[in-house]
C-alpha cells in the first residue's frame, strides 16, 4: 500500500501521562481521513506530530518513505505540509498580508494573483486590506485556511475546521476542502468530533480514544459495521471520556 | 511662577540663537545616550526574545536579576564603573574614566535590563502557539523570532522608549563617570545641575525644557514608526 505518511510505534507523554499510543498509522495519498473522538482523546497531539511540530517520546513519523524528526526535516519537505489550527492564529497585519505570509516565507514575490484566488475560494476577497483583528470568528477561520490552501500543499492537516461556526460557514469550508482534494490531489488529514462530517467527507475514518485507535476503516463500514463497542457508543453519542 | 515663564522663554531664545555650547551639550547628550541605546537594545533584544521564549533551568534566576536590573540605582552603577576605570582599578589603563566612552558604558548598563525586561514581557504576550502555527506555514527559525518580534513591536517599541527615557535623563552615573567637563563631558542633565548650583535657574530651566523637548520628540518619532508599522492604526 502506498503511503504519503507512517506513523510507527509512536508513544507520546507529556509529564508522566501518555496520551498518545499508535502502534501504526498510514495515511495514503490523495485521501481524506478523519480522526474522531471525544475531547482529550489526543486529536490535536496527533496532529502535532505529523505536521512534525513536535518529537513523539517514542517512535518514528515516515514522511516519502523516511523517518524524520522536527529537527532534521529539510525545509523543503516541511514546505509540503502544513497545519490549519483549531484557533485561527493570525498576525496583526491585514486579511491579505496574511494569507501572503506562506509565500513570503518561502520569497516568492509574484503571488498576488494565488492570494486573491484562495480569498475568492475562501469568499472573502472583499476584506483583503481589512485588518485581521476585525474579524468575526468564521471569516478569521476562513482566513486562516486560505493561508493554508494558498500554499497548494501536498498533505494538509485541519484541526476541527468547523468548530463553533454556523451551518453557512461549515457548508463552504467543507466545499472548499472537497475542492482542493479532488481539484488538486491534496492529501487531507481532518480532525473532528463531528462524526456526521467525517462521513460527508472521508474516504477512511479512525476513532481515537484516550490516545489509542480503536477502529480505523473506510467511512461505510466505520459507520455502517463498526467493530468496537467504544465505536457503536460514540456513534450514538453515548461515549463520553 | 516668573522664573518658568522666563525659562521657557530663554529656552526659545537659546534654541533658534544655536549658541554653540549649547548645541555641543545637546550633541552629546544625544550621541552618549543614543549610543548607549544601540549597544543595550544590541545585547537586550536578543536576550529578551530568548527570555521570552524559552523555558530552562535558572531562568527564574535571570528573570529576578533582570527586574532588579531595572531599578538600579544609577549612583551605584556608575559608582562601580569609576571604580573600575580609574587609574587603580582594573580597567585604569583604558584611561577612559571622564570621558564620554565611560558614559555611554554606564547609560548602556542601565538601558540594558528595562530593554531586556520589556522585550522580555512583550514577546512572551504572544500565543505561545503561534510559532507552531508559523512553523507550521514553512518559515524557518529565523523567520519564526522575525515575525514574533514583529507582532510584539509595540512592547518592543515600549522597551526602547523606557530605555532611552531612562538614560537621556538620567544624571548620577554620567557626573561621577564623566565628571562633566565643559566641551568634553558635559550633558543636558549635568549642564542643569551646574547651573542650579550657581543659582542660574532661568538657563537650568531653559536646558530642562530643551531635555524634555528631545525627550517628546525621540518618543514622538518612536510613535509614529510605531503607528506606520501597525495596519490598525
Ligand atoms: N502541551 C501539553 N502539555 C501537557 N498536556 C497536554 C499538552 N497538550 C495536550 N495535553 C494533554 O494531552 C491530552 C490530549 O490533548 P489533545 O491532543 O489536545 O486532545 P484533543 O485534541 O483530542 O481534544 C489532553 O489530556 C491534554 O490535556
Ligand atoms: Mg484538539
Amino acid at each position: 500500500m502506498e503511503t504519503i505518511l507512517r506513523l510507527e510505534d509512536i508513544r507520546h507523554r507529556y509529564g508522566q501521562r501518555i496520551v498518545l499510543r499508535v502502534p501504526e498509522l498510514r495515511i495514503r495519498p490523495g485521501e481524506i481521513f478523519a480522526v474522531v473522538g471525544p475531547s482529550g482523546a489526543g486529536k490535536s497531539t496527533l496532529l502535532r506530530l505529523m505536521n512534525f511540530l513536535e518529537k513523539p517520546t517514542r517512535g518514528q513519523v515516515f514522511f516519502h518513505q523516511r523517518a524524520w524528526t522536527p529537527r532534521s526535516l529539510p525545509i523543503e519537505l516541511r514546505r509540503r505540509m502544513t497545519t490549519v489550527f483549531q484557533q485561527p492564529l493570525l498576525l496583526n497585519a491585514s486579511v491579505g498580508s496574511n494569507v501572503a505570509y506562506g509565500l513570503r516565507v518561502r520569497g516568492s514575490r509574484n503571488g498576488k494573483a494565488a492570494i486573491r484566488q484562495a480569498l475568492e475560494e475562501v469568499r472573502l476577497a472583499h476584506l483583503t486590506d481589512q485588518s485581521a483583528n476585525t474579524l468575526s470568528g468564521g471569516e478569521a477561520q476562513r482566513v486562516s485556511l486560505a493561508r493554508a490552501l494558498v500554499l497548494n500543499p501536498e498533505l494538509l492537516f485541519l484541526d476541527e475546521p468547523t468548530a463553533n461556526l454556523d451551518p453557512g460557514n461549515v457548508k463552504l469550508i467543507e466545499e472548499i476542502i472537497r475542492r482542493a482534494n479532488a481539484q488538486r490531489g491534496t492529501t487531507v488529514v481532518m480532525v473532528t468530533h463531528n462524526v456526521w462530517q467525517a462521513r460527508r467527507l472521508a474516504q477512511r475514518v479512525a476513532l481515537l480514544y484516550d490516545g489509542e485507535i480503536i477502529e480505523i476503516a473506510t467511512t461505510d463500514d466505520f459507520f455502517h459495521h463498526p467493530q468496537d463497542p467504544r465505536t457503536r457508543a460514540f456513534l450514538t453519542g453515548d461515549l463520553v471520556y | 511662577m516668573d522664573i518658568f515663564l522666563e525659562g521657557l522663554g530663554r529656552a526659545l531664545q537659546l534654541i533658534f540663537s544655536f549658541d554653540a555650547d549649547l548645541m555641543a551639550i545637546v550633541r552629546l547628550s544625544l550621541v552618549v545616550s543614543g549610543m548607549a541605546l544601540v549597544i543595550s537594545a544590541i545585547l537586550g533584544l536578543p536576550a529578551g526574545i530568548i527570555l521570552g521564549l524559552k523555558s530552562f533551568r535558572g531562568k527564574r534566576l535571570l528573570v529576578a536579576l533582570v527586574y532588579t536590573g531595572m531599578g538600579l540605582p544609577p549612583v551605584v552603577v556608575g559608582l562601580t564603573i569609576y571604580i573600575l576605570l580609574s587609574r587603580q582599578g582594573p580597567l585604569g589603563e583604558l584611561g577612559w574614566l571622564f570621558t564620554p566612552r565611560a558614559m555611554v558604558i554606564t547609560q548602556s548598563i542601565l538601558s540594558l535590563p528595562l530593554i531586556i525586561g520589556f522585550t522580555m514581557t512583550a514577546i512572551a504576550a504572544v500565543p505561545a502557539a503561534l510559532s507552531q502555527q508559523l512553523r507550521s506555514l514553512g518559515a524557518t527559525q529565523r523567520q519564526i523570532v522575525l515575525t514574533l518580534l514583529y507582532e510584539a513591536r509595540a512592547g518592543v517599541l515600549a522597551a526602547l522608549i523606557a530605555g532611552f527615557g531612562a538614560i537621556i535623563s538620567e544624571v548620577g552615573s554620567v557626573m561621577i563617570v564623566g565628571g562633566n567637563i565643559e566641551h568634553k563631558t558635559r550633558v543636558l542633565t549635568t549642564a542643569i545641575v551646574l547651573e542650579t548650583r550657581r543659582g542660574n535657574f532661568s538657563l537650568a530651566i531653559a536646558l530642562g525644557v530643551i531635555l524634555l523637548a528631545i525627550t517628546f520628540s525621540a518618543n514622538w518619532l518612536l510613535l509614529h514608526l510605531q503607528g506606520r508599522l501597525d495596519p490598525r492604526q
